[in-house]
């Protein structure tokens, strides 16, 4: 199943790209991971999966650290397919999704601040493997744009699993797309994407690809995920001296359910303690459907185009 | 151990009755979404699944077995909300009773108000036992008689016929939430009720369908920085301007509407300090408040969490007064429960008559009480196993860890699809109603 198969290679991929340097991480995660370490144990070797320990030395603190952080993984991985999976014929359950949501933050903060975050960052910020050059590149200039300090702000795109509205917009003439920070939604695709963790999932499967070359599933899931990120537009209504007739148009437009949406996309907005604080350096505004809106460079927008068009 | 907790330590339960089906084949329409008491305990309420709300009505106690206490048969039946589709969102507005509530008795006939996620209903209930006949101008089929042929005068008598209980919607309370609604509560003063759903609560005025106002929003107005969502909301017993809301994060708000009239600044916030000797990921989610009920005296409350069930003295908001742990053998499964989505399960909490116990439900078809008077507490199961009339329920207990002792079942064997999540305690004696996932246990004290 495709699940599995993304979550033994996820911890493969951490194998390869990990961090010894988890030092000093609070004793009551300690006790988080031996209370659930059983389960861990169990549920990894059950399925089989070959777990490569670190190098050498193997020291009981190392081996407690990299169980740690290959548990908040998966917990993290869990937690993204369970918001993904929210996509149903009815509403979702919003206490739900908001409590896995949080969790989602908390593990993001915590990876943030031992630093995970970034090492996850650097293993696969310039090296991606090129059939995932797209996706990769408009991530990684997003990141380049950022670094330069300001300039023109920064975007994404958020494709939708059967998107079903675009609310269309204009703001002083000028189409904006609102963004979180350069990944797809949380609930747009199959697998998760999670910023940076697209691309190492990206390129996971993409080496799942390469080296089986059977794995049917996940080829489709990394085609999916690249569809993802170019899925579609989603352009909201943003301010409020917005065209009056489109507003109009949209006023009986319930959006509550876009709200959730956005709930959930904020989780993409990066810690406040990283590096890519692209919100930062955002306008924003509040608009009749409450999402944050910036205005994009057109010539940037042009340039996502012609990546998308293929030209 | 029996005639632990329940009234004093030596009240013993008994199997009573089970409605539903027996076969283990569960229709997703049967599955029970909420079960109350009317005010005098006459009246039973279940809503389930596929809309429909079932009545059951306790029979007067006979002659001939005094010391029984009358059984519960079905009274009324009826279709309350129907499936519907958001056009606009292209999404199913479920038809799923989330919950029923009473109003105090004023005439003859009986109101209740029941609620799916976007629409409240106030039904009536009543009985028809009398039937006129004598008409001058009708036979008694209702053809009309031709008026040539009428020579005499006649008053219409009415006449004896079988009991009908006829239930009618009064009124419909429908297009005020955006989101889902989790809770209403009738007030006090029998005139206004509040409903709630995940970001706003509203307050109605019974008699009125077309207008409610809004006493709670706690929408951000961005909704990027959504991190907290209302579980619970309940009025004051006694007071007809104080209400209580629960939230994901574990806290609880009470509110005074002389205060303003948006509600959003509380008057008071109960909130424990996290332990942080048990903090983990899981933390939060089993902080979330799944349900709050106020005592009877209208002094203590208490809340429903994944683990605990805390009473809190109204007048403290610091902590809570007292803590029982429900199931605390499930802390170190954490893990496997968020996994299975089972750390998500609202359960629900109720007292009893006087304030003495307070149950709640678990998993495996356990349910615990609590007697907070002499500090008991007990784990009983509903289950077909033990449903031989009147007889006494053992009590049961889950091994933690080590040997497990005889009749004990131990962590790894608990089914956790058999979850008990509602639980109704008769107003005035010991009668209890259990929902399984399908069937409605009754059970009562050992007279």
């Amino acid at each position: 199943m495709c699940r599995l198969a993304f979550w033994s290679m996820s911890l493969q991929c951490w194998d390869d790209a990990l961090v010894s340097a988890l030092v000093g991480w609070p004793p009551w995660l300690e006790a988080s991971v031996q209370h659930s370490s059983q389960f861990w144990m169990a549920n990894m070797y059950s399925k089989g999966t070959k777990r490569k320990f670190f190098d050498s030395v193997d020291a009981a603190m190392d081996n407690k650290a990299a169980l740690y952080s290959r548990q908040r993984q998966s917990l993290l991985d869990m937690s993204l397919i369970k918001l993904q999976l929210c996509h149903m014929l009815v509403e979702p359950n919003m206490c739900r999704s908001v409590l896995i949501a949080n969790t989602v933050r908390h593990i993001r903060e915590e990876m943030t601040h031992d630093g995970s975050w970034q090492l996850v960052t650097e293993a696969f910020g310039g090296s991606g493997p090129s059939d995932h050059l797209v996706a990769t590149e408009v991530l990684c200039r997003s990141s380049a744009l950022e670094q330069q300090g300001g300039g023109p702000k920064l975007y994404s795109v958020m494709g939708y699993d059967g998107c079903r509205e675009e609310e269309v917009v204009t703001d002083e003439a000028l189409c904006s797309v609102t963004f979180s920070d350069g990944a797809p939604s949380l609930l747009g695709t199959i697998d998760h994407c999670w910023d940076r963790a697209e691309l190492r999932m990206a390129a996971v499967e993409n080496r799942v690809i390469k080296d089986s070359g059977s794995e049917v599933e996940s080829g489709e899931g990394a085609k999916t995920v690249m569809g993802q990120v170019f899925g579609t537009f989603e352009i909201k209504n943003v301010a409020p001296g917005s065209d009056l007739a489109l507003e109009e148009l949209f006023s009986a437009v319930d959006a509550s359910y876009y709200d959730l949406d956005t709930m959930l996309t904020s989780i993409q907005s990066t810690p406040k303690m990283g590096p890519y604080n692209l919100l930062d350096s955002m306008a924003s505004s509040h608009g009749p459907t409450s999402n944050s809106s910036c205005r994009t460079d057109l010539s940037e927008l042009d340039h996502i185009m012609e990546i998308i068009v293929g030209s | 151990m029996a005639g632990a907790g329940g009234g004093g330590n030596d009240v013993q339960w008994c199997f009573s009755q089970v409605k539903g089906a027996i076969d283990d084949d569960v229709a997703e329409a049967d599955i029970i979404s909420t079960v109350e008491f009317n005010h005098s305990g006459e009246l039973l309420a279940t809503g389930d699944k596929g809309g429909r709300v079932v009545i059951f009505q306790q029979e007067l106690e006979s002659k001939n077995q005094p010391l029984c206490r009358g059984e519960y048969n079905v009274y009324s039946t009826f279709q309350s909300h129907e499936p519907e589709f958001d056009y606009l969102k292209s999404l199913e507005i479920e038809e799923k009773i989330n919950k029923i509530r009473w109003l105090p008795q004023k005439n003859a006939a009986q109101f209740l108000l029941s609620t799916n996620d976007k629409t409240i209903k106030l039904w009536k209930i009543s009985e028809r036992d009398k039937r006129p006949e004598g008409y001058n101008l009708k036979e008694e089929d209702g053809r009309y008689r031709d008026p040539t042929t009428v020579t005499t005068l006649r008053v219409p008598v009415f006449h004896p016929m079988d009991l009908m209980v006829e239930a009618s919607p009064r009124r419909v309370f429908a297009n005020a939430h955006t989101y889902h609604i989790n809770s209403i509560s009738v007030n006090s003063d029998c005139e206004t009720y509040l409903s709630a759903d995940d970001l706003r609560i509203n307050l109605w005025n019974l008699e009125i369908t077309d207008r409610s106002f809004n006493i709670v929003d706690i929408k951000p107005a961005n909704m990027e920085e959504l991190t907290e969502v209302i579980t619970a909301a309940e009025f004051h017993p006694n007071q007809c301007n104080t209400f209580v809301y629960s939230s994901s994060k574990g806290t609880i708000r009470l509110c005074d509407m002389r205060a303003s009239a948006l509600c959003d600044q509380h008057s008071k916030l109960f909130e424990e300090p996290e332990d942080p000797s048990n903090r983990s990921f899981f933390s939060e989610i089993i902080s979330s408040i799944s349900d709050v009920k106020f005592s009877h005296s209208g002094r203590y409350m208490m809340t429903r969490d994944y683990l605990t069930v805390k009473i809190w003295d109204l007048n403290m908001e610091s902590r809570p007064v007292e803590t029982y742990q429900v199931h605390e053998y499930l802390r170190s499964k954490l893990c496997s429960l968020y996994e299975n989505d089972c750390i998500f399960d609202k359960f629900e909490c109720c007292w009893n008559g006087n304030d003495s116990v307070v149950m709640t439900g678990s998993y495996n078809n356990f349910f615990r009480m609590f007697d907070r008077g002499y500090r008991q507490d007990v784990t009983l199961e509903a289950s077909r196993e033990s449903s031989k009339p009147r007889s006494v329920l053992k009590p049961r207990k889950v091994c933690t860890g080590g040997k497990r002792k005889k009749d004990e079942i131990s962590v790894d064997s608990l089914d956790f699809n058999k979850k008990i999540l509602h639980t109704a305690w008769h107003p005035q004696d010991n009668i209890i109603a259990v929902a399984t996932t399908n069937n409605l246990y009754i059970f009562q004290d050992r007279l």
